[in-house]
């Protein structure tokens, strides 16, 4: 059918603008700058720009910074949603309503927006250009606490009350009933945030402002808009260094990816 | 017997208490802050700030920034939101179909939502350059003049329209995925049967189906039309004379580079007024209009 040709070439050459950018950045970073817009298939490969990167700036602290922080708000994520979670499912406490719907309040309006009242209190807090002041507006996840809600609605109430006739408390229940049958929107949830976190820049961006601190999105950004000039293929090869983790983690398990950015959307 | 166990008012109360006081101290106090600090100067090293009432709002409204900015926030949702949501469709339909290379398709469609923001601008960057970026070398091909696409006026907004789309539509894509495989494949064979054609069995079957989807994205497009500037910092700065600058954007020129932050906080209200505005239609209106299964 001639439709279908038609439809077929449409995708793919889609598929082949979308994927444009990505192939002409891992050009541009594995060759030499005298190839980097001359595309002939003989250009020698190098990883030479990496290196050059590399030692142009402090990406290996950026990396452990990134590292530290993605880990430290999930943790915190995991714990604080997890607990809120469980109360606004199974116990009926005053204000329950009014409560949860002030915590949705989050939904709309995020940190990402409330950048100069929030740098105020960092500043008052004394924490500015430290770790823990990127990532305290983000700890406590209206989305999160959303998402697990949802999930413990679904848990029988039969499995909590053997649990509780067996003696087990609240947080023993959680722990033993709740968190288990949870566990793939825990995965979910947890790769939407490390990738939410290890992309974010704009807040990192205002709160940071010495090497200590700065994850690498902002590295990235210093370094390529600094005296570096216009070389494009150190500058591309530190654009997907940066993005590489996250890239392989992608590439090595699409499947869970794709599967956990439709599950936390699906709400 | 046991002792009195602790009232379930008690545990509720403790459970939700840490991640309260966060979201307390870094959503709503800041948000209750914005409203009054908006009435007050900006605090400076030799005057502490004071009550100026509405003088903050009075200088928005004679500031022609804001008025340009509003303006280019609101033709970049109004471009990105419907263009992202058809190539999203479009996108689902064809990967979820059976067509040649799809995996390959999927993948390239989706692998711009997991790059970060930033690297995206600067692959972009790189691709508008003037003189050797790849899209003036491919217009060159067809020998057309040079163009500075970031530095003019005209284009430097539809180009980073472009990668804003070329970012999200992936993302969209697969919350439509998801929604088509949850149509039952025997609608379709029934239609097929009386003889609907492709796209009228979309118009009137596949796409009333995905409308809750298209409402969740819509909600998702939107919010993210104003709070995502990332790729402004590294693309244009809001330039050319302000012709890229988005409401955000603006907040941050104004509270970081002039630390002038009476005046970032009521533009912040005018971001958080337009942000609840956008909830209570959802709410009120489209909740009302859409076809739930």
């Amino acid at each position: 059918m001639k439709t279908r040709a038609l439809e077929t070439a449409g995708a793919w050459l889609l598929g082949f603008l979308w994927a444009l950018p990505l192939a002409y950045a891992v050009w541009t970073a594995f060759h030499p700058a005298a190839f980097s817009t001359h595309f002939v298939p003989s250009a020698p490969l190098t990883l030479e720009n990496f290196a050059k990167a590399w030692a142009a700036a402090p990406f290996a602290r950026y990396f452990v910074n990134t590292t530290l922080l993605v880990t430290m708000i999930l943790a915190a994520q995991l714990v604080l949603c997890t607990l809120a979670a469980y109360a606004f499912a199974r116990f009926s406490f005053r204000g329950r309503e009014i409560a949860f719907l002030l915590v949705l309040v989050q939904l709309m309006i995020m940190p990402d927006v409330l950048i100069v009242e929030n740098y105020r209190t960092m500043s008052r807090l004394g924490i500015l250009d430290t770790l823990g002041a990127i990532g305290l507006p983000y700890m406590a996840s209206a989305f999160g606490i959303f998402l697990l809600r949802q999930t413990f609605k679904t848990v029988p109430k039969e499995l909590d009350e053997a649990a509780r006739v067996e003696g087990a408390g609240a947080l023993l229940t959680l722990w033993r009933v709740y968190v288990p049958l949870a566990r793939p929107v825990y995965v979910a949830y947890a790769l939407v945030s490390v990738s939410y976190h290890w992309n974010n820049f704009l807040w990192p961006l205002i709160v940071t402002n010495s090497v200590n601190s700065r994850p690498l999105t902002v590295g990235l950004q210093i370094f390529s808009s600094g005296d570096q000039g216009v070389d494009w293929s150190i500058i591309t090869a530190a654009t997907l260094m940066t993005s590489g983790p996250l890239l392989i983690a992608f590439l090595l398990f699409q499947r869970q990816f794709v599967q956990s950015f439709m599950r936390a959307g699906i709400r | 017997m046991r002792g009195r166990a602790p009232s379930s008012n008690v545990i509720g109360w403790l459970l939700v208490l840490p991640a309260a006081v966060l979201l307390v101290t870094f959503t709503h106090f800041p948000t209750a802050a914005t409203l009054y600090h908006s009435f007050f100067s900006t605090a400076k090293p030799s005057r502490p700030a004071v009550w100026v009432g509405l003088d903050n709002y009075r200088n928005m409204v004679e500031d022609p920034v804001f008025w340009q900015v509003l303006g280019n926030n609101f033709w970049y949702t109004l471009a990105t939101i419907p263009l992202s949501i058809v190539l999203a469709m479009l996108m689902a339909v064809w990967v979820n179909g059976k067509i040649a290379g799809r995996g390959l398709l999927r993948l390239s469609f989706f692998t711009p939502t997991v790059l970060p923001m930033i690297a995206v601008a600067n692959i972009w960057l790189f691709f508008y350059t003037p003189g050797y970026g790849l899209l003036e070398q491919i217009t060159g091909l067809f020998g057309l003049p040079s163009h500075n696409w970031l530095g003019s006026q005209s284009t430097a907004l539809p180009c980073l329209i472009v990668v804003t789309v070329w970012k999200e539509a992936g993302f969209f894509m697969i919350f439509y995925l998801a929604a088509l495989q949850q149509i039952s494949p025997n609608l379709g064979e029934a239609a097929a049967l009386m003889g609907a054609g492709r796209w009228y069995f979309f118009r009137r079957v596949t796409f009333p189906l995905l409308m809750p989807t298209t409402l969740f994205v819509l909600i998702n497009a939107v919010i993210n039309s104003f709070r995502l500037v990332d790729h402004i910092v590294v693309m244009t700065k809001g330039g050319p004379d302000n012709a890229t600058s988005l409401l955000l954007y603006y907040i941050y020129d104004v509270g970081f580079k002039f630390w002038d932050a009476g005046y970032a906080a009521a533009l912040t209200l005018v971001l958080l007024i337009i942000l609840a505005a956008f909830a209570m239609g959802q709410f009120l209106f489209l909740d009302r209009r859409v076809h739930y299964q």
